[in-house]
Formats: C-alpha cells, structure tokens, sequence
C-alpha cells in the first residue's frame, strides 16, 4: 500500500518532470552526461541516490520493479530500496528478472537477458571516466566534446606496463555508440559485454555528482583495450556450488581459514530459477591451497 | 632552409590587469620563422618572454596583432593561417601533433602519476595508436634517443633526476615528429654539466628533425650554441633582432650591450 502522506515516489512533480526532460537529452545523445538538479534523498550519498530519482521519475502505476546490489535481491542496499519504493508509490515489487518492468541495480546486469519492454537503472558513484587521470573538469568536459580519449588509453597501457595486464575489473571504460567514453558504473567487465546492443533501456543516475546518462536500447558500447592485449572478461575454473551454472559471474565466499572457497552465483534470481528446474551444483566448497604459503615452507 | 614561412608574427601583444591599469606585457612583436630554423628571445626576467611564447603557441589571445602558422593538413590549402581563426578542437590538434612544448619545470609538462614510457606514448595515443606493443618499442627508441636509461622505462617521472625529466618531455614532445618546438627556458634549473649535455642532445635533434623552435633563455650561451637568430626583449618590447653572431659580437642597442658585457665568463 501507498502512503498518502508522499507523493507518487517520493519527488514532486515538477522534480520528476526535470528528471525526464534531462533524461530525453540523455537518451539523444548516448552515453554525455547531462548534469541535472539532484536532490537530498532520505537517504546518504552511495547508497543510490541518483539511481533512485531516476526511477522516481519513469516509474508509473502499471510498472513492476526489481532491485538488486551485486546480483542479490536479499541484501541491505536492495532490501531498502525496494521498500522505499513499495511505501512510496506502491507499486508491486519482484525478484524476478522476467517478471519486472524496472530494474534499479547496483554493480551488476542480470545474468536473465533483458527485453525491449525493460528499464535498467543503475546506481552510478563517479559518471566521469577520466576523473582519476585529469583532475580538471573543465578539461574533461572539453575532452569529451572534441572526443580526445588517448589519456584513458594512457591509463590502461601504465596498467599492462606495470601489472603485465589491464588490472580494471570493475567499471571498465566503454565507449558509447563510437563516441563519448563512459563509465559503466561498478558493474564487473563480466557485464561489460551485455550492455552491447541491449534491448532495453539503460539508464544511469549519479546523485551525488549530479549527472544522468543513458544508453538507448540496440546501441553500440564497446570496451576499451589495445589490438596485442583485447578486452577479456573473467572466467573461473568452477561452477556454481548451488546451481552448477558455468556460465554466470560467481561470488568467492571463505569459508574456512583452510583455503576453502565457494562458489555462487552473485544473480541470486538466476540461481534460485535454475534450482528450481533441476540444476544442481557440487554443493561442496572448493579446496584451494594458499600458493604463498607453499612457497614459504618450500624455501 | 626553404624559403617557404613556417611561422609569421605580426604585431602581436598581450595586456593584463595591473592593478586598476592595463599594462603591456608584450608589445607590437613581428618576426618570421623558417622551417628548420631556431629562434632565441633572451631578456631579463619580466620583459615579456615567456608571455611572448604562450601567444606564439595559442595559449594566450593576442590582444593585438596577430600569430600566422603554415598548417599542413590533408585536403587544406597550403599557406599561412591566422591561428585566432581556428577552432579550439584545430589548435589542439596541432598542439599535439605538429607542436612541442618544452616546459621550464618538467613536472608541469610532464604526467607525473604515469611512467615514462606511457609519458612518451600518450601522444600516439592520442592519435589513434592502439597497439601495446608498438607503443612500446617506440618509447623505447625514443627513450634511448634523448639518451635515457631504458631499463627506467617503467618508471614514473618522480624517480627521475631533473635532468634526466627534461630530457624525457623532451622525446615526449618530439614522438609525433613535430615541426615546431617551443621551449621555455629547457635548460634553467639544472647544474652546468647536465645542461651542456641537454643542450648538446638538442642540438643534435634540431639537426637531425629539421625541427624549428623558438627557445625563451636568458642564458647568452644556450643562444650562441642553438640558436640562428635572436630577439632581445626589454620591458615587453623587441629591442634588436638579428643573426645571434651578430647580435652577441656587435650588440648595437644599450640594452643589448649591457646583456652582453654582464656575463660572466670564468
């Protein structure tokens, strides 16, 4: 049920109508940040404040939202959002992919692939990809505009010339529809690959830094890398414990001091579904012994 | 020498804010530059040299007068170009490209928080390359023709002597084959034995490239061993220009004179 007491998700309507129409402009030009008005939000910065106006502003009656912070359903970040929304619009909420019309997400794309009838949302920390390598914003602005992005290249080749591979894991740069350098929020590289020609919408709000971005269903992103070292994601010897996936982004859980590890699906909807139809995992931690400690009692 | 201009200045000035007052800082300068040759403006500190080389590189607006270079681009008309009327995306192309900025202080020329080899790369990068290891064997080459250890390659900046810093904005300047080099003042800061090798290195590459430059000094020597021709600046205007023999063997205007017989020599 909706409390009376809030408007229709929380922001007022005129908020929401900024939101959108900066939206619009985002969409047009896929992957510029558009700055616009955040708000103080009920809750602190990090914890999804732009990601939450944004889907203030597109959610409608009819919609059904899913939330998710890295692939869960079930933790703190997705848990409140997720009630923040039921309470302020009353909308019906759900932990399935198939299911939802909006997805808010943070740190990852379901492993479920989205439709043309679904609204990704992600929560975005720093929209600036250069930020760490020019600290001028008044440069980068310029930079994006004449689309001069040799620095980010700068950045990865300092990383294979130190660490002999592009160490970035995680909000891997991406360049959107062959023309602005994006970040793709925290997500894994894993994911890097589904944001290419995804059919459905992607939207990204960062509140504290007050920018939006979007990439429109079926565009190009395309991860950055050099032609003697190409853009890999990861992969893992093991397959989920639970549900026996070898194909979906796997969380490593300690589950002893004895090198003990387990592997599961970080998507708990996919790996609850799969369990559901069958699929069964090891169900047994992975035994891993610690290399450093082999070397020590070597020597 | 050909005698095609690679750079014509024409009454170029710039004035700032002093106090309540605008105030000259450099004023009414006309010169031309050929491919291949090396300019020196010398002065004391204050005459106007350094703001001088900012208006020539389009880092400053002329106030007045006017910057004329020979851009060459494919599929645009040879000849000289007025750089006020190029966009900001044209200028910095050719500040990347066909431009190099020698700073006085190596850090600020330089990306500290990158290595040396990513420092000399960046300019490739910036043009498309996107081959590790070509970058590479690039920075490489350069690193051990400005005379730098190659085994530092992967070094950051920092870790550097500061001679060794100037020598390596320097390759990272000259990677893109550049036909004009600024430099303001390469050589201040280092001690004397590390400057006659960088000026030695500098004369040798200036050799070898064609390259043309106008180096700010006001050290008489480096411009007696680089330069072709010299312009002596005094309180924001050119007193004399002219050959640097001549300039330096028969220094016809007071200030000039007085520059001259107030070195040192041991």
């Amino acid at each position: 049920m909706m409390d009376e007491n809030y408007n229709f998700g929380f922001l007022d309507e005129r908020t929401k109508k900024m939101i959108r129409r900066a939206l619009l402009k985002a969409v047009a030009i896929p992957g510029y940040q558009v700055p616009f008005g955040s708000r103080e939000m009920p809750f602190a910065y990090g914890w999804g404040t732009g990601g939450v106006q944004v889907t203030a502003s597109i959610i409608g009656r009819a919609d059904v939202l899913k939330v998710i912070d890295q692939g869960a359903d079930d933790t703190t970040n997705a848990v409140n959002i997720r009630r923040f929304f039921a309470r302020t619009t009353g909308v019906k909420t759900t932990e399935k992919t198939a299911g939802a019309s909006i997805i808010q997400t943070r740190h990852r794309i379901p492993e479920t692939a989205l439709t043309e009838a679904q609204t990704i949302v992600y929560q975005v920390p720093m929209p600036e990809p250069l930020f760490r390598l020019e600290p001028r914003r008044r440069e980068t602005i310029t930079m994006h505009a004449l689309a001069e992005y040799g620095l980010m290249n700068v950045k990865l080749y300092e990383d294979i010339a130190q660490l002999g591979a592009i160490s970035k894991t995680y909000d891997y740069p991406v360049l959107v529809n062959e023309r602005y350098l994006t970040s793709p929020s925290p997500i894994p590289k894993f994911d890097n690959p589904k944001m290419h020609m995804n059919p459905a919408l992607q939207l990204f709000g960062a509140g504290r830094e007050k920018r939006l971005y979007a990439i429109p269903p079926y565009t190009a992103v395309r991860s950055l890398d050099f032609e003697d070292h190409p853009f890999e994601v990861q992969r893992w010897d093991h397959a989920c414990a639970l549900c026996g996936a070898a194909d979906s982004f796997l969380d490593e859980m300690i589950v002893d001091d004895q090198g003990s590890r387990l592997f599961v699906c970080s998507d708990s909807d996919y790996c609850g579904e799969r369990r559901e139809t069958g699929h069964v995992g090891c169900q047994q931690a992975v035994h891993i012994p610690d290399a450093l400690a082999q070397e020590g009692s070597a020597s | 020498m050909s005698d095609k201009l690679l750079l014509s200045v024409r009454g170029a000035g710039k004035q700032f804010m002093q106090g309540s007052r605008l105030r000259w800082a450099c004023h009414n300068v006309s010169f031309d530059l050929y491919p291949g040759e090396v300019l020196a403006v010398v002065g004391e500190s204050g005459s106007g040299k350094s703001t001088l080389l900012r208006l020539l590189a389009s880092r400053l607006a002329c106030d007045e007068g006017s910057v004329h270079y020979d851009v060459r681009e494919e599929g645009a008309a040879p000849g000289l170009v007025n750089l006020a009327d190029l966009s900001e995306a044209r200028l910095r192309w050719l500040a990347r490209t066909d431009w190099g900025f020698v700073e006085q202080h190596a850090r600020d020329g330089l990306r500290m928080n990158v290595s040396g080899g990513a420092n000399i790369g960046e300019r490739m990068m910036a043009l498309g390359a996107r081959h590790y290891g070509k970058l590479r064997a690039e920075a490489l080459t350069w690193m051990e023709r400005v005379e730098l250890d190659a085994s530092r390659i992967d070094d950051l900046p920092g870790t550097y002597s500061g001679g060794m810093q100037q020598r390596l904005q320097i390759a990272r300047n000259l990677v893109t084959h550049p036909r004009l080099v600024f430099m303001d003042e390469p050589t201040t800061g280092l001690d004397v034995s590390v400057q006659a090798r960088l000026l030695d290195l500098l004369r040798e590459l200036v050799d070898q490239l064609q390259l043309a430059a106008v180096v700010v000094t006001h050290d008489l020597a480096v411009a007696r061993l680089l330069a072709h021709r010299m312009l002596v600046m005094k309180d924001g205007v050119v007193v004399e220009q002219g050959l640097t023999d001549r300039v330096l063997d028969d220094p016809q205007h007071p200030y000039t004179q007085l520059l001259v017989s107030s070195v040192l020599t041991p």
